[in-house]
């Protein structure tokens, strides 16, 4: 993945940028990693707006397990930046609680694998206080995990699960693919006047570097970014993904086949024009995801294809998945994960019907 | 300071830090009881080392110690019965062992080999460790109430940290063992940190124990560190419960001595200080102390000790890092009783996935 990626929706602001003095964040001379990227926002979204808290579990003195909140405390105190008992649904509830009155909680659950105790709280509540008070009360609330396989983590900490939440009405799902989509899309997701769901993929936390300007610029939510444009087909991905995606684009283009790129990036409420679109230019799509592989977000994708574009197909959408089963402890997990010659080999399967 | 439970006044404990006897020893306590427990933790502590120089040396996946509390999961193992069914969570291996899992499967766990759960003997019907917090406090209660609905006279054991106490499963648990009265120990392995968050910022009461307080249960905090009183205190809660009295919460007070697990640096929010104060209360040399003092451990017993140990570990390491892999399909064998069609499916998906990849080089290995 490189910084300057090609693309239709350029990744142009939408947050609001505030003047702020430069902060010492990660060092961005050489870049930063997605990780360092997630910090670098965090970091923007605490100085410029006070109502902003980050709380979670490991997030302070240790900074969070994977150093996402690295330095945070330090810099905006125990107050903004708070150690929760060990509790996601607590986690999950409170800041519920916090962003109806007006407050900007950004949780961080410590795996996605243990994000299943606030299922209760997104669905029953954070994805439906607003309509439920006919927009009296809302709930800008963040709830950020890592989440995908490929770091030989132990048991539950390996699942891809965010067809979940993406299921869940009220609930926006965000998925970075890279350090500046991730420090974009996070400072939008907080700016937000709704609950996100932020998913970030952690086998790519530390894989790329990217210059990021810190400039408190969002990107914006809701759109696809279509990150390499091409005629034959379209390879539609998102988080860790994009990457195997990016390298199957370039094999394929060593064949003479001219893959489009898209990386959804938001994956409910889903930018289906954008996708739609390449298909009908293209006629052929394959789409990739780390998850098991029925009732996906692949799936729901493909089932909009056959909806809206049925007619420009000239070959049927393939998915490239996961399977149907837990993801294996680390020994087994590369047989499970989605590589770059299965995609290569939907794509060219793809390409075979006339 | 961190908590330190030795031998308070009121509280159980028989064997104190300086390795001197407090209290006189309960019935069943033998020298020969001694011994065996001390060359159990021994074994363990060797183990342990053993398990994080794999994990450095690429040779085996994340691995949480359990260096510091050889003690709890020495005497709850010492204490339970063949048919008593245990619920450990993820820093039991003493504990496992004791219920016959090999120090193989132990490694085999952590090194990501589903095959290191195949449990035999006592621990058939035991759970695999837990990795997600609290979660299998419930399981126990409900293995509680199938013993309790069947008038068989058997108990469980849960284990789990004192970070766990703040999870809402680990209280609806308990709450349940107070109002079905089932037959359940809930051990508290209070090793004081969650992670970088000690105990003082998980929960306000003064004690773990007196949780038990608001669920209408017994309960009891001891010295985790002193493995006569775990077992003492094991022991008695399970008769209670294999006699219809109810369940009982144990908070066995002990100290993390290790980084939480290999992916952790415990330097980066605890005090060298506090550890090194720590290792004052070691579970493992007060009894060594104790026993030596009696005339009951030599340097030589000790030496010999070491070197069976040694060979036992080395032969399960070498066990270990010399299993065939799992059978490629492995994971997808076992999800459902018999495989459905649409697996079946995915299964021959796999196998092709293979059959190409091995064709073109093979680059399926990640262990
Ligand atoms: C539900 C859940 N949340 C978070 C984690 C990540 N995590 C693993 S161990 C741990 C701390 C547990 O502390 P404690 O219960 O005191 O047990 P200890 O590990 O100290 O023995 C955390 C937060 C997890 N495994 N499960």
């Amino acid at each position: 993945m490189t910084a300057n990626t090609a693309s239709k929706n350029k990744e142009k602001a939408v947050g609001k940028s505030r003047a702020t003095n430069a902060r010492p964040g990660a060092d961005n001379v050489h870049g930063v990693t997605l990780v360092e990227a997630i910090n670098l926002a965090l970091r923007r979204a605490l100085s410029d707006d006070p109502d902003v808290v980050v709380l979670g579990e490991d997030i302070g003195i240790n900074g969070g397990v994977f150093r996402a909140t690295l330095g945070l405390r330090e810099a905006f105190g125990y107050k903004r930046v708070i150690d929760t008992p060990l509790a996601e649904a607590l986690i999950a509830g409170i800041s519920v609680g916090m962003a109806s009155q007006g407050m900007r909680p950004v949780a961080e659950i410590q795996f996605m694998g243990f994000i299943n105790a606030t299922v209760e709280q997104m669905l029953c509540h954070a994805g439906r206080l607003r309509n439920r008070t006919r927009g009296r009360l809302s709930c800008p609330m963040v709830l950020r995990a890592p989440f995908g396989g490929g770091i030989h983590a132990p048991e539950h900490h390996s699942e891809s699960t965010e067809a979940m939440f993406a299921h869940m009405p009220g609930l926006r799902v965000v998925i970075p693919s890279s350090p500046t989509r991730a420090y974009g899309l996070l400072l939008s997701a907080i700016r937000n006047p709704d609950p996100v769901v932020f998913l970030e993929p952690k086998r790519i936390y530390r894989m790329v570097r990217q210059q990021v300007v810190d400039d408190g610029q969002g990107l914006p939510l809701d759109t696809c970014f279509t990150l390499r444009e091409g005629t034959d087909l379209t390879l539609v991905s998102w988080g860790a993904m994009v990457h195997e995606t990016l390298l199957a684009a370039k094999q394929l283009e060593e064949i003479g086949v001219a893959a489009e790129v898209i990386d959804v990036a938001t994956i409910s409420p889903l930018d289906m024009d954008t996708i739609r679109r390449s298909v009908e230019k293209t006629g052929r799509c394959v789409v990739i995801q780390e998850a098991p592989r029925s009732f996906g977000v692949g799936s729901e994708i493909s089932a909009r294809i056959a909806e809206e574009a049925l007619l420009y197909l000239r070959a049927p959408v393939q998915r490239v998945a996961g399977y149907d089963t837990p993801m294996p402890y680390p020994g087994n997990e590369s047989l499970y994960m989605p590589s770059v010659a299965d995609i290569v080999d939907a794509a060219t399967a793809t390409l075979e019907n006339a | 300071m961190f908590d330190v439970l030795d031998q308070t006044p009121g509280k159980l404990g028989f064997i104190d830090a300086h390795g001197k006897l407090v209290n006189e020893l309960p019935d069943g306590v033998s020298i020969d009881w001694l011994q065996q427990s001390y060359q159990h933790m021994v074994r363990i502590r060797q183990l342990d080392k053993k398990a994080v120089a794999l994990q450095r040396t690429g040779q085996m996946h994340t691995y949480p110690s359990c260096l510091g509390q050889e003690a709890i999961g020495t005497g709850i193992g010492m204490a339970m019965q063949d048919a008593d069914v245990l619920v450990p969570y993820y820093r039991d291996q003493a504990t496992q062992v004791l219920r016959g899992v090999s120090m193989q499967q132990i490694l085999q766990v952590w090194g990501g080999d589903e095959r290191g759960n195949l449990f035999e003997g006592a621990a058939v019907k035991d759970f695999p460790n837990c990795v997600p917090i609290g979660t299998q406090m419930s399981h126990a209660a409900g293995i509680a109430a199938a013993m309790k609905s069947r008038g068989v006279k058997q108990a469980v054991v849960a284990n789990c940290g004192d970070g766990a106490t703040s999870r809402g499963d680990v209280y609806e648990a308990l709450n349940l063992v107070g109002v079905w009265q089932l037959p359940m120990v809930a051990v508290i392995n209070n090793n004081q940190w969650a992670i970088s968050v000690p105990r003082g910022l998980q929960t306000a009461t003064a004690t773990l124990a007196e949780k038990a307080l608001a669920v209408g249960i017994d309960s009891i905090q001891i010295d985790g560190n002193d493995v006569v009183a775990v077992f003492q205190a094991v022991r008695n809660a399970l008769t209670r419960a294999r006699s219809g009295k109810g369940g009982t919460l144990i908070e066995a007070v002990s100290y993390r001595l290790s980084d939480h697990t290999t992916a952790d640096d415990a330097t980066r929010y605890r005090e060298a200080s506090e550890v090194s104060q720590a290792w004052e209360y070691d579970p493992v040399k007060r009894l060594q102390t104790y026993l030596h003092e009696l005339g009951q451990w030599t340097p030589a017993q000790e030496q010999s000790l070491l070197a069976e140990v040694k060979q036992s570990i080395d032969k399960a390491v070498a066990d270990y890092l010399n299993t065939a892999p799992q059978a490629a399909d492995d994971f997808m064998a076992y999800v459902f009783a018999a495989m459905p069609q649409p697996l079946q499916a995915q299964r021959e998906r796999l196998l092709a996935r293979l059959e190409r990849d091995n064709a073109a080089g093979g680059n399926c290995d990640d262990s």
